[in-house]
């Protein structure tokens, strides 16, 4: 990969056809996870006469889905149940919309990424729940430390932690362009 | 929160992603319940962070966690909150040692809509009364 750099008002990278795949993959996993997530959401008829959508009045049970969709308060359940039934759709449906832009703008088989402000936005933010969901699964729970499981360098923790740090470069260095911009 | 600052290369990693090792987020490995996301402490709203205007009833707080990159925090309290970098850089560092700060404050309505902005974001967010 060459990373991402600011040029004519745009963020250019280069991916690898192998990066490029797995970016959609694992963008589309965090869709599919979402997605399952939306389903949980009661079917109520007066709500959808008003075109209203409600979500579920309880925090996820997957604890991956659970961080990409936390409680609006920190000791307040009632109030925080309450609020994620109001807010919830429009969150899953703006993290969804990222990561169908991110999708829209990587090349499939590789090769050079040229985004726009709009794009880059998006790409940030469906890269960061891709990132919060493998950190979950991961279980890090200390800043810039490496999490338990990863010393044994063939076993599959090793290979979803260099995933994951991989996809903190790539951001990081999206982030930097549009921070310097 | 994580800082990747040079500690790692992006070109150096490739041969980790081009292993075909397959990464299942749905599989879950090791999934357990809970272990990053646990509820915080009461503690008292308004003591840190330096955004707090008086005589209002709420605001919102984002907390420090392991995942999001101190650029990236950065840059969303520039874009979604609208701080210059210097109060964004501030909050974010508070944030970081203090492990939370407070990053708006406002009537509530003002502060659920910044608490969803920050969430879709992926930040970790959540709002309070004032006290």
């Amino acid at each position: 990969m060459r990373p991402f750099h600011r040029r004519f008002g745009r963020y250019s990278a280069s991916l690898e056809p192998a990066e490029a795949s797995l970016i959609a993959d694992l963008v589309d996993q965090v869709r599919q996870l979402l997605a399952g997530r939306r389903a949980e959401a009661p079917s109520d008829p007066l709500a959808q006469l008003t075109g209203m959508t409600l979500g579920p009045d309880s925090k996820p049970t997957d604890p991956a889905v659970a961080r990409l969709l936390p409680d609006f308060h920190a000791e307040d359940a009632q109030l925080s149940s309450g609020l994620r039934v109001l807010h919830e759709p429009e969150l899953i449906a703006a993290k969804d919309a990222a990561a169908v832009k991110l999708l829209d703008s990587l090349p499939r088989g590789g090769g050079p990424v040229r985004l726009d402000d709009d794009a880059a936005q998006a790409w940030i933010a469906a890269l960061n729940d891709v990132r919060l969901a493998l950190g979950v699964r991961l279980e890090i729970t200390e800043d810039d430390t490496p999490p338990p499981g990863v010393d044994d360098t063939e076993g599959p923790q090793a290979a979803m932690y260099a995933t994951y740090r991989w996809l903190s470069a790539v951001q990081d260095s999206l982030v930097s362009a549009m921070l310097d911009g | 929160m994580a800082d990747v600052g040079g500690s790692v290369r992006i070109s150096a990693v490739g041969s980790a992603v081009g292993s075909g090792v397959g990464i299942d987020l749905e599989m879950g490995i090791g999934a357990r319940s809970g272990a990053v996301m646990t509820a915080p402490a009461p503690e008292r709203t308004g003591s840190t962070g330096t955004v707090v205007a008086p005589d209002v009833p709420w605001v919102t707080i984002v907390w420090n966690d392991p995942v999001n990159l101190m650029s990236y925090v950065t840059l969303v309290f520039q874009k979604l909150l609208g701080h210059p970098r210097p109060k964004a850089e501030a909050l974010m560092l508070d944030v970081h040692h203090k492990g939370r700060a407070t990053v708006s404050s406002g009537p509530r309505e003002k502060m659920e809509a910044d608490v969803a902005k920050l969430q879709a974001a992926g930040l970790w967010a959540t709002m309070a009364r004032d006290s």
